[in-house]
């Protein structure tokens, strides 16, 4: 292709728009299984978490377990999505080894939630994503490949999901991946999935066509499968939009078809176009009532919602006038929030003085978190491994009322979060308090004068440089802690004192 | 002395005087299987020394207490479609040849609880798909008045065990009228109960919204002890209600032929037409002249939709079983058929397990019921067929509005010659067509033997004739009290005994 070619391509790509639908599947982070009493845990040995009714043992029913519809139902609150108060459990037949009942259990027709949106904000523009649906369905097993041979592990057979079905609402590879983290934060804040894409309990298919510009008629889709990070979502959509446009271009017609992204190529490669496509013969499932939720249920449900990290950096930017930027990292995660907001809530109660919100918001950022990702072998922000909102709070107050300075209270904090001691008891064993007495500090002061007279005198005759040498030298001999303020204010009353 | 031509009452009575041991009553049965059985054919395998090691259990807690369970020390013959722990069950399928039952299904836990003895699995059609047995892939069994002839099916093994005195009483399923016609056929009573009174946890599945497993038995007092041990909510079957347990034995006891007086029974036309023997019809209307002798209202009533019953049942039985059918794949228990080496791919080992396992019947079904649930199929006949249902559930509402019970014939003909009926499957489905819809209106139903016929192949031979009785949902000691009066009027029991 020559440059002429290429640039015309180029532009002629620009003319196109992208259509993207997003169907996501999140587990739910119940005790038990959602059809049966077995737990719902990763990573134990092979089908040691199964059961007659997950291994689809002849004779074994569905009973539905009424946490995960609790979750479901959550999840559909927090996205806005209309609660259906009568709803109904589908059989989707298909044959593969990781199903063992033939059929996965799923809702169809009337599922339990429809009709919602999201907003999301893509490079500081916001958007409204519309949501289909909210669904409850079951997980399939495992199958794990060794050489030419193929196992069956079926602890995750029966694991509650709830699917999330998008409008084909968004337009460009970013946007899907802002839709998709912002659904994933409301799910993992409100303790309704943990998440993970890679061990896969957060897993999302993307729908997407492309259209020249002004089109109102949709494009022929195809469906790009189980993508394990953002950062594939928007490689595998980008490409996906490229090929599609290069097809279409080039003269070649989109199939509608199931394609796979290989993220070591960042290819999407054909999997099954729509004549090998599944009939899943879908019909009322008879072993299950229908789901009926009532008013009174909802509402419980809709009181336990806490609030939705959107709404907290909204919060925060207006109450606290704190920076987007702090109010993203703050809101991340949810427990890394709720602790800040613990901290607020101690500052406002304690007797023993007060500390600017900024204040504590750095202290968060800059060295709690940091700290938390220094320790080794702690799994950082876990919830376990912070210390007392309490402890913290003393901590920053002995910074900011100056019994120690900055640096040392970097040390106490390493050693709160190792030890799990109090500051003030750590400052104590290890001595580590300020030296702010004038006498004391004076007579070192005079002492390092002695010892380095040479520089005084340099000082003294202008080479202001050596006042920082000074500094250090006190703080040497201090081992750190002296007050650094005091330090300055009687170094430079020695000095004037001197010139005089 | 021979104690195996005795009903459960009769035993329990024995028992309770102390006169006789359950291990001599379950000896009698042994040698009288041994002998018998192999005629009739009604077992697919026994455990003799299960069934006396049973025995002993149950003498020494008959001799520790005064009052136990009716079922103490019975032996019972269990159609090979409930699961028992570490019993084979094969439903009658080559798929199912080597599947030893892991768990327990309910009604064995309750009978267990009851201290019964188990004497054998019953032979049945595969799936419970048919109306004669034949359909069994290990073999054919006879009906105890004729042996040329079928027993009726698919709980024929059970109703033959019950006719022939091969156990006390037996345990079976009926989706379209797989106990009532067969112990039509063989001269006992079997009771259908009301859809969701039994739980059908390890029940194997044939089609879920018509199964209901129920009883054999010598007589109408033995179908309700047998009943009352059997009923109750069961937390792993959410289609069991919670629903008061009556006590049906002693309501049987106290049936007394006044009690007819005013009773309004209805006489559908629908039930009288076209297709029925004539010397059935009037076996039945001398039933309804018994009654009304005693006083009882007779009403003519109409349930128009019936006749759309054969088809609706068909597609919703065959669409529901295409689905619970589909976990026999070969990967994970039953025969998995792959000697043949060249398998190339995981479709091949799928069809082939099921092209060895399944027999004709069940495949017939399995492509009629995936045919009728197939995308752009579905609207015209699994949809259609749950709206007739609907419609027939209304027309036995409105009669029940204006009578107390239904009564009809339970069989169209008597019991039919081995072999005439199977190369014309639609004559075979045509056999059920007055049990059908009581299944699809899931109300309860009893076939009780009122008389016999002359067997037109065996001179000075007979077969019997049953009546059935229709009551509203959940009414069945309405059914057993009417049952009851009637048997105490016609004497089938002293009147005939097969010959074999």
């Amino acid at each position: 292709m020559n440059n002429n070619n290429y640039n015309e391509l180029h532009d002629a790509s620009h003319s196109f728009e992208a259509v993207i639908g997003l169907e996501v599947h999140s587990q739910l982070l119940t005790k038990t299984k959602m059809f049966c009493s077995c737990q719902n845990i990763f990573g134990k040995e092979p089908n040691s978490m199964v059961c007659p009714v997950c291994l689809g043992l002849p004779g074994a029913l569905p009973v539905i377990n009424f946490e995960g519809v609790r979750l479901a139902v959550k999840a559909a609150l927090a996205l806005n999505i209309n609660i259906n108060k009568k709803s109904l459990f589908a059989r989707k037949n298909y044959f593969y080894p990781d199903l063992p009942k033939g059929y996965q259990i799923s809702q169809y027709l009337d599922p339990v939630s429809s009709n919602g949106y999201l907003n999301i904000e893509t490079d500081g523009v916001e958007k409204r994503i519309r949501i289909n649906r909210l669904h409850i369905e079951e997980d399939a097993g495992k199958l794990i490949h060794i050489g030419s041979e193929s196992y069956v592990d079926l602890n995750r057979a029966g694991t509650p999901l709830v699917e999330i079905v998008s409008e084909p609402d968004m337009s460009s590879a970013k946007e899907a991946v802002s839709y998709l983290k912002e659904l994933r934060d409301i799910l993992v804040y409100q303790g309704i999935s943990d998440g993970n894409m890679e061990e896969g309990s957060f897993r999302c298919d993307a729908n997407v066509s492309v259209r020249r510009k002004g089109d109102e008629k949709l494009g022929t889709r195809a469906e790009i499968k189980n993508v394990n990070s953002f950062k594939f979502v928007e490689k595998a959509i980008d490409y996906e939009i490229g090929r599609q446009i290069d097809l279409i271009l080039s003269g070649g017609n989109i199939i509608q078809e199931t394609r796979l992204y290989d993220s070591k190529e960042n290819v999407t490669r054909s999997m099954r176009g729509k004549e090998e496509a599944h009939d899943y013969r879908y019909f009322e499932e008879p072993d299950l009532p229908p789901l009926i939720l009532d008013e009174e249920f909802i509402e419980k449900v809709k009181n336990s919602i806490s609030e939705l990290p959107q709404s907290k950096r909204k919060r925060y930017a207006d109450e606290y006038a704190l920076t987007s930027y702090d109010c993203e990292v703050l809101t991340q995660d949810k427990n890394i929030a709720y602790y800040f907001e613990d901290l607020i809530k101690v500052n406002a109660v304690n007797n023993k003085g007060k500390v600017e919100i900024k204040k504590i918001a750095n202290w968060v950022i800059n060295d709690l978190l940091f700290a938390l990702k220094g320790i080794e072998n702690q799994p950082a922000l876990k919830k376990g491994n912070m210390p007392e909102q309490e402890d913290f709070f003393n901590l920053i107050l002995e910074v900011e009322t100056g019994n120690i300075n900055k640096n040392t209270g970097k040390i106490v904090l390493t050693e709160m979060l190792l030890t799990g001691k109090k500051p003030a008891d750590i400052i104590k064993e290890k001595n580590l308090a300020q030296v702010s007495d004038e006498k004391g500090l004076e007579g070192i002061i005079k002492q390092i004068f002695d010892e380095n007279s040479k520089e005084l005198t340099d000082l003294i005759s202008g080479k202001d440089k050596l006042f920082g040498f000074f500094v250090g030298e006190v703080m040497k001999k201090t081992k750190g802690k002296a007050n650094p303020k005091k330090v300055n204010e009687i170094l430079k009353n020695f000095i004037e004192e001197k010139k005089n | 002395m021979d104690l195996s031509n005795l009903t459960i009452h009769q035993i329990n009575d024995l028992l309770k005087c102390r006169e006789v041991k359950s291990v001599d009553i379950t000896d009698s049965y042994i040698k009288r299987i041994k002998e018998i059985d192999p005629i009739i054919s009604a077992y697919l395998y026994n455990d003799f020394e299960e069934a006396l090691s049973n025995a002993e259990d149950a003498d020494k807690i008959i001799q520790k207490n005064s009052d136990f369970p009716y079922l103490t020390g019975v032996p019972l013959s269990i159609k090979d479609i409930f699961l028992i722990k570490g019993k084979r069950t094969t439903c009658a399928s080559k798929i199912l040849d080597n599947f030893i039952s892991p768990y327990d299904a309910t009604v064995i836990k309750r009978l267990k609880k009851n201290n019964y003895v188990f004497i054998g699995k019953t032979n049945m059609d595969e799936f419970a798909m048919g109306s004669s047995t034949e359909n069994s892939a290990y073999k054919i069994t006879k009906n105890p008045y004729d042996l040329n002839r079928v027993p009726g099916g698919s709980s024929g093994g059970s109703a033959a065990s019950v006719s022939a005195d091969l156990c006390a009483g037996s345990f079976g399923t009926d989706t379209g009228g797989s106990i009532r016609q067969p112990a039509s056929l063989c001269g006992v009573v079997g009771l259908k109960p009301t859809y969701g009174l039994i739980s059908r946890y390890g029940i194997i599945a044939f089609s879920s919204s018509l199964d209901q497993a129920g009883v054999i038995a010598n007589d109408v007092l033995d179908a309700a002890i047998m009943l009352k041990a059997a009923v109750g909510f069961d937390e792993k079957d959410q289609t069991t209600r919670k629903l008061e347990i009556k006590n049906y034995p002693e309501i049987v006891k106290k049936a007394d032929k006044l009690t007819m007086k005013g009773l309004k029974v209805g006489i559908p036309v629908e039930f009288f037409s076209e297709g029925l023997d004539p010397k059935i019809y009037l076996k039945i209307m001398e039933i309804k002249d018994l009654l009304k002798g005693l006083g009882a209202s007779i009403v003519d009533i109409s349930l128009p939709d019936t006749k759309y019953s054969v088809a609706a049942y068909y597609v919703i039985a065959t669409s529901e079983a295409s689905s619970n059918l589909e976990r026999y794949d070969g990967i994970r228990f039953g025969s998995r058929f792959n000697e043949d080496k060249n398998l190339q791919s995981l479709d091949e080992l799928y069809k082939k397990s099921r092209e060895l396992g399944f027999g004709k019947e069940v495949k017939r079904r399995i492509i009629l019921g995936t045919f009728a649930l197939s995308a752009g199929y579905y609207d015209a006949y699994y949809k259609k067929a749950s709206l007739v249902r609907k419609l027939i559930i209304k027309n036995y509402k409105d009669s029940f509005n204006n009578v107390d019970i239904i009564l009809g014939p339970t069989s169209p003909t008597p019991a039919f010659l081995i072999g005439e009926k199977m190369s014309d499957p639609l004559s075979m489905y045509l056999s059920d067509i007055y049990t059908i819809s009581i299944n699809l209106a899931y109300l309860p139903a009893l076939s009780l033997p009122i008389g016999a016929v002359e067997n037109p192949t065996k001179k000075g031979g007979v077969l019997p004739v049953g009546l059935q009785l229709i009551s509203p949902w959940a009414t069945e000691e309405r059914l057993l009290s009417v049952a009851k009066v009637i048997e105490d009027e016609v004497k089938f029991r002293e009147k005939y005994t097969p010959v074999m």
